[in-house]
């Protein structure tokens, strides 16, 4: 499912100012804007999409929608590069250029009357929270909800003051596994597909909504794929360079896929035999 | 098609000059001319711009221009440039940023107010300029500053006369003979006599055809000119067999030929800049010191650079195996998933133009024979 | 003893075990209440008997010299707790702590591989039970080795 991003008349190149109205330190290296529009109206957004965020001077980058409210867009972006860094640096009253939303969404409409399984490995779970919102917002028309949350080290959980509220939710589960730990941690330890056979869902009747490092994703696929969830109801979000996020540039593609008009959100059932091709 | 028609006229060479004068009086004319050794495309005012009594050799990593025995004005095949380099620029301003009271204003670059008139447009360009509208126009995002100067643009086609060995185009269903997608087509005649067959495919070429000096074409001059593409379509030498080639080059992804075109392949990227279909594109930024202002800049791209695939950390397509397969597979097998056709015409450049002479034909012929067991 | 066999067929390693399969297992077998902190095995010592955790968690930790232990894996329920028992030397390579009050089965180590010795069709069945475990487990493993989001490499 996907919606083309409003375009204004001045091209799909040129993108609209915005301005950073919050901005919070999350973790080391990564950090979480608020942004609303210099002027009009904020753009309707589903779950899974990203926007094109500009510095002056520095570049555009491609960041997933981590959420939004009535006035701003959510971010939370690690400082990996360039781009990313001066975005991270960015203080409150800041000025940026917006393009987006863009690409293919988290299929939580077509999921309804399902069991949802939503796997997050580290800031994979940015790009899968407004899809949780979704289903917690209308939990009626799911089945049994899951979320498990893969992280390095436990100071490296993202967002854990709202994975404390989901845990007290009880009609959702909630894992949250390290990849190391000392006996301090009192959580499971073990990377995320180990979590797959602790929760509760109907593997012939569930969705899985999957986001995290590639091999992360390509990990859990198959698990799940062990354990019987067909593979047309497994959905990763995928990611490439990208440069101009409408198609036009050629940098993301994959196969015969663009990443940013046919996914970022994919079903593993279309890209499973890209992901087996290296350097594709 | 033995009848003549009035909307198919002859016309003398020096007609051509009325063409080009008409047109330059509201656009910038663009055609063949000869440069640094080699037929090149750029602004012409004049007859004697076009590069009379040459024509081309060319062979896989070869190219160089010899004199006719005729003084025939498109006796040759396509050089290195394309129609590309004018509709899709290869350095393009995207906007220009600006610091204002408010914050940040973002202006677009103002509207193109040239149009252009290209001369000796030929079928496999026609093919590859169809190619382009399908990528940069007519998908779900459009590049609008592309899509206007296509619009704007008065295109007279080049039946062509004489085929490169490095041709392929009668195997891509995509020349000799124009088609469609031109105001005027010309054929030329060289039969013992020096003429040109025009014919109009719009009506803007209607009515600038009606105001040339002309003769109406007779049943010998169509059959001539139907001669003139039938018999280069027959010289062609190279064929490509795209009967079911898109789903053996994705089946072909692992194969270890990639390592042994790697194994002559630079990787610098010559095909993908004279290849008239490519159109990938980054972006750098750049600042003005003195007043803050930036300015974003689009420019052509290879898929060939490591670069090309960054995701912070490391490129995805670290070795040249995996580069020089994005390209070929894009051509011949994911561009027709992505946009219903080939992204290769048959016009032989990348051929041509690769320092090591590298054949797309070869190779995709190689790859397809490999995986039906042949090899 | 009908108490413990319905208890082990309900264990998802033996989910696809026979009924009389289940039975041969069931005497070598018999129930475990760890307190938290209270070690399963220990590195090093004879893997005499393994575990099947029922409820509660338990880690499984190499402590180098004075650093804290490191987990490498927590084990909840259904899990299978140790593989040692399964190859000589037959002595633990890990220690396994419980975190949390721990119900296990624990299953005789010597008598389950007897038992797969004078019956083939048995040790394939036990096989059958036992191999997905080892290589998820060593697929899991691996992933972990790999760090993936220690850098945005992966």
């Amino acid at each position: 499912m996907s919606m083309p991003a409003p375009i204004t008349e001045r091209g799909a190149f040129v993108p609209t100012p915005y301005r950073v109205i919050a901005a919070r330190r999350e973790l080391g290296d990564t950090v979480t804007l608020n942004i609303a529009p210099q002027a009009g109206a904020l753009p309707a957004i589903l779950p899974g999409q990203f926007n094109m965020l500009y510095v002056p001077g520095v570049g555009e980058a491609a960041i997933s929608l981590s959420g939004a409210t009535e006035a701003a867009f959510i971010h939370t972006i690690r400082d990996v590069g360039a781009i990313s860094h001066a975005l991270t640096r960015l203080p409150p009253g800041a000025s940026l250029g917006l393009r987006g939303p863009f690409g293919t969404a988290w299929p939580v409409a077509e999921t309804q009357g399902r069991d949802v399984l939503i796997v997050a490995g580290g800031l994979g779970l940015a790009p899968l929270r407004p899809a949780i919102r979704h289903l917690l917002a209308h939990r009626e028309r799911y089945g049994k909800l899951s979320l498990l949350i893969g992280a390095r080290t436990p100071p490296d959980i993202l967002y854990p003051h709202e994975i404390a509220q989901w845990r007290a939710n009880l009609d959702l589960y909630v894992a949250v596994t390290m990849d190391r730990a000392d006996a301090m941690w009192h959580g499971h330890v073990g990377v995320v597909p180990l979590l797959l056979p602790r929760a509760d869902f109907d593997p012939a009747n569930t969705a899985a909504l999957i986001c995290g490092p590639e091999v992360m994703m390509r990990a859990t696929a198959q698990a799940l794929l062990g354990m019987a969830v067909p593979a047309e109801r497994i959905h990763l979000s995928l990611e490439r360079n990208m440069k101009c996020a409408i198609g036009l540039c050629g940098h993301c593609q994959f196969g015969a896929a663009f990443i940013c008009k046919d996914g970022p959100v994919m079903r593993y059932d279309r890209i499973a035999p890209a992901l087996a091709v290296r350097e594709l | 098609m033995q009848q003549a028609t009035a909307a198919i006229r002859v016309l003398a060479p020096e007609a051509l000059q009325d063409l080009i004068s008409a047109l330059a009086a509201t656009r910038v004319v663009l055609g063949p001319v000869r440069r640094d050794g080699a037929i090149v495309y750029d602004e012409i005012s004049r007859l004697d711009d076009l590069p009379a009594g040459w024509t081309d050799r060319q062979e896989a990593g070869q190219y160089r221009l010899e004199p006719r025995t005729d003084a025939a004005l498109f006796g040759y095949a396509v050089g290195p440039h394309s129609w590309k380099q004018f509709l899709l620029p290869p350095r393009e301003v995207l906007f220009t940023t600006r610091q204002t009271a408010d914050g940040l204003d973002f202006l677009p670059p103002p509207a193109e107010e040239r149009t252009y008139a290209f001369i000796g447009v030929r079928a496999c360009e026609l093919a590859a300029i169809a190619v382009q509208d399908k990528v940069l126009r007519d998908g779900p995002y459009a590049d609008t500053a592309y899509a206007a100067r296509r619009e704007n643009a008065f295109i007279v086609a080049v039946n062509c006369g004489t085929a490169a060995p490095t041709c392929f185009c009668a195997s891509m269903n995509t020349g000799p003979k124009a088609a469609a997608g031109y105001d005027i087509a010309l054929t030329e005649l060289l039969d013992g006599r020096h003429e040109f067959l025009a014919e109009a495919g719009s009506e803007a070429g209607e009515a600038l055809l009606a105001a040339l000096p002309s003769r109406p074409a007779s049943a010998g001059d169509l059959a001539a000119a139907e001669a003139v593409t039938v018999n280069t379509a027959a010289a062609q030498t190279r064929a490509l067999n795209t009967e079911n080639l898109p789903a053996q080059l994705a089946a072909a992804a692992n194969h270890p030929h990639w390592q042994e075109v790697a194994q002559r392949c630079l990787s610098c990227g010559n095909c993908t800049m004279v290849c008239p279909t490519c159109f990938c594109t980054t972006v750098a930024d750049h600042t003005d010191l003195t007043t803050a202002d930036a300015q974003r800049v689009r420019s052509w791209d290879s898929c060939f650079t490591l670069d090309f695939s960054y995701l912070h950390g490391g490129s995805v397509r670290q070795s040249t195996a995996a580069r020089y397969r994005q390209w070929l597979t894009h051509k011949l097998s994911t561009w027709v998933e992505q946009f219903g056709t080939m992204g290769c015409v048959g016009c032989g450049r990348c051929i041509t133009w690769c320092p090591t002479g590298i054949d797309l034909v070869a190779e995709a012929t190689a790859l397809r024979e490999a995986q039906n067991g042949n090899s | 003893m009908e108490t413990l066999e319905r208890v082990i067929g309900t264990q998802r390693v033996f989910a696809e075990l026979a009924p009389e399969h289940l039975a041969v297992l069931t005497g070598c077998a018999r129930n475990h209440r760890f307190t938290a902190g209270q070690y399963l095995c220990r590195e090093g010592l004879p893997a005499n008997e393994f575990f099947i955790i029922r409820q509660g968690r338990a880690a499984l930790e190499i402590a180098p010299p004075a650093r804290h232990a490191v987990v490498l894996e927590t084990l909840g329920p259904g899990d299978v707790a140790g593989a040692s028992w399964l190859i000589p030397p037959y002595r633990w390579s890990a220690d396994i702590r419980a975190v949390e009050t721990t119900l296990a089965l624990g299953i005789d180590a010597a008598c389950l591989r007897s038992k797969c010795e004078t019956d083939h069709d048995f040790g394939y069945a036990m096989m059958k039970c036992f191999l997905p475990m080892l290589v998820q487990s060593l697929n899991a493993a691996r992933l972990q080795v790999l760090d993936v989001y220690a850098g945005p490499y992966y």
